[in-house]
């Protein structure tokens, strides 16, 4: 069988983890690409726990992405980042995490820890992880909505399966039209700084094992 | 545009999800009316219908009006359609299991959005059953494409059988995007309509011949199971694989060939997991199944494993009509997948390698089931110790202000669905039960109606103890006092408040009300009024003055129905007005009989309600007690140290204000 690259969105409800699984799966099907997308609302749209997969390839059967199969994991939430590391292959993998924390409620109520040390339980071997911070673009961006087009910057650079103007030409097209502007800034913000990997620590910390 | 032309024309194709496909495939095929109640995950087919050229796309109130609604539009000759979710079907049973009696003049489909692992449920029946129990025909698609080409489908098999079609869906197809090429629209001349009573009238001597005359179109309906395309074979690369008699020539040299029989989502998951050493008999008309067909599959590969998610609806059938591979084993299905919950390409393999039918041993929790443990029970996912993020209430939200009041009246509270299903959770903790739509009023009734008649008990009981205390040895007093716990002691006095949303109390509440009235019961109703239907995504109800196509519409009040209803006490009440929201449910509570207290508010989502300023934690007074944190508003923090109010996620509601003993928490700006 041909192979199938496997994408996990990951973050809170509210978030915008949707629109952004939205804009790569349109990407990849100007690109040629059989894609499908998954993703369950419903509930979990009042501050659950969301992910979003996204699969492509030549031929692309189930919508979902299992344990171990994930070849990207874009985290919008640090604490979701972790929830959903067993999902990504064993051997490499790329993580894009958010720099950002949004408490539980039980956290909130002292009935349970926030994890410590995320990132550091983020490695693995062959993995790369990277920390973005979002919120940060989306600021410089001038909207603070933006953090979903920002980190979808950073993922664009690393996949490589299509270039900036694929992306910025799909993402004028599914932003409300007021914002267009402002999320195409923040993506331009995430795609250098997901060129920098390793290299600007204040916007972008990147590590490599 | 000439056909040839058109032939030409460059085809558009597009990401859809399962509903916006359906949506697409309904239009193509000229769909003029449809009809839908809101529901997870059905609710964006009529969305997406309602913004599509030339269709009547309304919301109902519930799921028996939207029913009736594409039934009359059927009868009238128009292609018609109603989508709801699962549960919603079980509300618009009673007009669907007549109509497959008069059969339809206009095509006339049912969409039922199954929720298998119940993401957004309250339960994950399996709607497939409906079909042979109501006798309409079936067909589930697999993933976007075929859910546009099973809604046209749909019309015309309705029109060609005289019967009522269900197109049945789950939340993985509903909410997967895939490619979709695009057709265009045909409406369809309408049917003419011509007064029918003995068709259309369903007393029983007309019913009777009806009755007969449905088994004549089930048989139709048979043969076009028996001849459709929606049913295919894929048999297993590099098989030669000639006619029924041809040996095994999958995989290696001797190697057993395996024939899965699959539909809908599981579909994927088999070929995902199965790849293409196993032949694939694909049904995507699933009642009536094309039993002869499946019989001649079957009889062409070495072992059968039947992939279906929850019942084992395909495997019954196919096991009743002795359906064997050729080996003469039986035929696998549910002995080695779940039963319960969605399946996976994980839990195939796992079912495939149980069975003996792929290479490898199952992990231990599979081998377990092996053992004949917990066949049907998924086995949990690893769940790395993290704390959980269940939904919870918005910041802000009117919901969160209400429970919080209604939590210290030490009554029974009988909740109903939507968002406020979520006050249930802790802390709020603040719901005794939740059924179904509009079981908060009747649920509450019987439970007062069951108080009325243990109190009466209770004071039968009190009396004949007082007259015996004389005679009775001690045994005997503990036994009489035993009773008295039975009959619940000194509780069968507690007073019983039925909460419900707008939208629910327009879909199945009203009844419950009258009920309320009629047979005399002291049930305080709550209405959570937040002038929306919060849970789906804010679609428009009869109170909120607007429909689906967003034409005005008279603006239905839940305190002028309950006023028409004769209910003797009816308020309105802000419930983020804590002292005064109290106030009135102590009053109704006090009023000793049927009462309505209307709590309004709007859902702090909707884009006509602004933010109000931020409050703030005042470092310096708080001394991290964390009462505040009780109400479990998102926004407020606790960081280990601290409390914090989050600014960004602070919606200014004030609830939490009066809960902080030390007056820390403030308005932004305002110091002490
Ligand atoms: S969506 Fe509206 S009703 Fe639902 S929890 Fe949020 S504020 Fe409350
Ligand atoms: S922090 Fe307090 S004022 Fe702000 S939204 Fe939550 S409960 Fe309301």
């Amino acid at each position: 069988m041909t192979a199938v690259t496997n994408v996990l969105l990951a973050g809170v409800g509210g978030q915008g983890t949707i629109l952004a699984g939205k804009i790569l799966a349109e990407v990849l099907r100007r690109k040629g690409h059989d894609v499908k997308l998954s993703e369950i609302h419903g509930m979990s749209q009042r501050g659950g726990s969301v992910v979003t997969y996204v699969r492509f390839g030549e031929k692309v059967f189930a919508p979902v992405v299992e344990q171990g199969e994930a070849d990207f994991l874009l985290a919008f939430e640090k604490l979701e980042a972790l929830r959903w590391a067993p999902f990504l292959r064993s051997q490499g993998g790329v993580v894009i995490v958010n720099d950002e924390i949004i408490q539980p409620l039980a956290v909130n109520l002292g009935q349970a820890a926030y994890p410590h040390d995320v990132v550091g339980r983020l490695q693995g071997p062959g993995r790369l992880v990277i920390v973005a911070d979002g919120a940060a673009m989306a600021a410089q961006a001038g909207d603070t909505r933006t953090q979903n087009v920002a980190l979808c910057g950073v993922l664009a650079r690393q996949m490589v399966a299509a270039l900036r103007g694929d992306w910025q030409a799909v993402i004028a097209t599914m932003v409300p039209p007021k914002t267009v502007e402002a999320n195409l800034a923040a993506f331009g913000l995430g795609w250098e700084a997901g060129g920098r990997v390793g290299q600007d620590q204040a916007l972008l910390v990147g590590r490599s094992l | 545009m000439t056909e040839a032309a058109a032939a030409l024309a460059p085809r558009v194709t597009v990401l859809l999800s399962g509903n916006e496909a359906v949506a697409r495939g309904a239009w193509e095929a000229g769909v003029l009316v449809a009809s839908a109640y809101p529901g997870t995950p059905s609710t964006e087919i009529l969305e997406n219908l309602a913004a599509m050229e030339g269709v009547s796309a309304e919301w109902a109130p519930n799921e028996k009006v939207a029913y009736e609604t594409a039934f009359g539009g059927c009868l009238a000759g128009v292609r018609s359609l109603a989508a709801m979710k699962h549960v919603g079907v079980n509300v618009a049973a009673d007009p669907l299991f007549t109509s497959v009696y008069t059969g339809v003049n206009g095509g006339l489909v049912l969409i039922s959005a199954d929720d298998p692992g119940m993401h957004s449920s309250q339960n994950e029946q399996d709607n497939r059953r409906y079909a042979p129990f109501a006798r309409l025909p079936m067909l589930e698609p697999a993933d976007s494409a075929e859910a546009r080409d099973m809604a046209t489908l749909a019309f015309q098999l309705s029109e060609d059988l005289g019967l009522p079609v269900m197109l049945r869906l789950t939340t993985r197809v509903s909410h997967s995007k895939s490619l979709v090429e695009l057709g265009e629209r045909r409406v369809p001349a309408p049917k003419a309509y011509r007064k029918d009573p003995a068709k259309y009238v369903m007393v029983p001597a007309n019913a009777r011949v009806r009755r007969v005359d449905l088994e004549r179109r089930l048989e139709r309906a048979r043969a076009a199971a028996e001849a459709s395309p929606l049913n295919r074979v894929e048999w297993a690369s590099g098989s030669e694989h000639r006619a029924a008699g041809a040996t095994s020539s999958a995989g290696a040299a001797g190697a057993r060939h395996l024939g899965v029989i699959t539909a809908g989502i599981a579909y994927q998951y088999a070929r995902e997991a199965l790849g293409d050493g196993a032949s694939y008999f694909k049904v995507g008309m699933t009642y009536p199944l094309p039993i002869e067909r499946i019989r001649e599959f079957a009889a062409q590969v070495d072992d059968v494993l039947i992939v279906e998610e929850l019942d084992p609806y395909m495997e019954e059938a196919i096991a009743a009509a002795g359906v064997r591979p050729r080996s003469g084993r039986p035929a696998v299905g549910k002995a080695v997948l779940p039963a319960i919950g969605e399946l996976s390409p994980a839990r195939v393999r796992r079912g495939a390698q149980l069975a003996g039918f792929l290479p490898g041993l199952p992990d231990p929790v599979a081998a377990r089931a092996d053992a004949g443990e917990t066949a049907v029970v998924p086995e949990a996912d690893p769940a790395p110790a993290l704390p959980d993020r269940p939904p919870v209430l918005c910041p802000g939200c009117p919901h969160r202000a209400a429970f919080w009041v209604l939590r210290r009246l030490g009554a029974v509270i009988t909740g109903d669905i939507g968002c406020y299903t979520l006050g249930a959770a802790p802390p709020l903790s603040a719901m005794d039960s939740c059924i179904c739509m509009g079981a908060s009023i009747t649920v509450g009734h019987g439970f007062a109606k069951a108080q009325e008649r243990l109190r009466a008990l209770h004071a039968v009981g009190e009396a004949n103890e007082a007259n015996e205390a004389n005679e009775a040895d001690k045994a005997d007093k503990a036994d009489e006092a035993n009773e008295a716990d039975a009959t619940g002691g000194d509780t069968p006095s507690k007073p019983v408040i039925a909460v419900i949303g707008d939208s629910t109390f327009f879909h199945s509440g009203i009844t419950g009300l009258m009920n309320v009235v009629y047979n005399q019961s002291d049930v305080v109703t709550v209405v959570l009024d937040n002038r929306t239907t919060g849970m789906t995504g804010h679609q428009p109800n009869p109170g909120t003055g607007v429909t689906l196509q967003g034409v005005g519409a008279p603006v239905l009040q839940p305190e002028d129905i309950a006023r028409a209803l004769r209910v003797p006490f009816v308020e309105v009440v802000d419930p983020n007005d804590a002292a005064a929201f109290e106030d009135t449910l102590r009053r109704a509570l006090g009023s000793g009989g049927p009462a309505v207290v209307v709590a309004r508010a709007p859902c702090v989502l909707l884009r006509s309600v602004k933010p109000k300023k931020p409050y703030r934690v005042d470092a310096a007074a708080c001394n991290a007690c964390r009462a505040c944190t009780r109400i479990g508003c998102p926004a407020i923090m606790f960081t280990g140290t601290r409390v914090e109010i989050d600014r960004s996620l602070c919606r200014g509601c004030a609830a939490c204000v009066a809960l902080c003993r030390q007056n820390a928490i403030r308005e932004e700006g305002v110091d002490l």
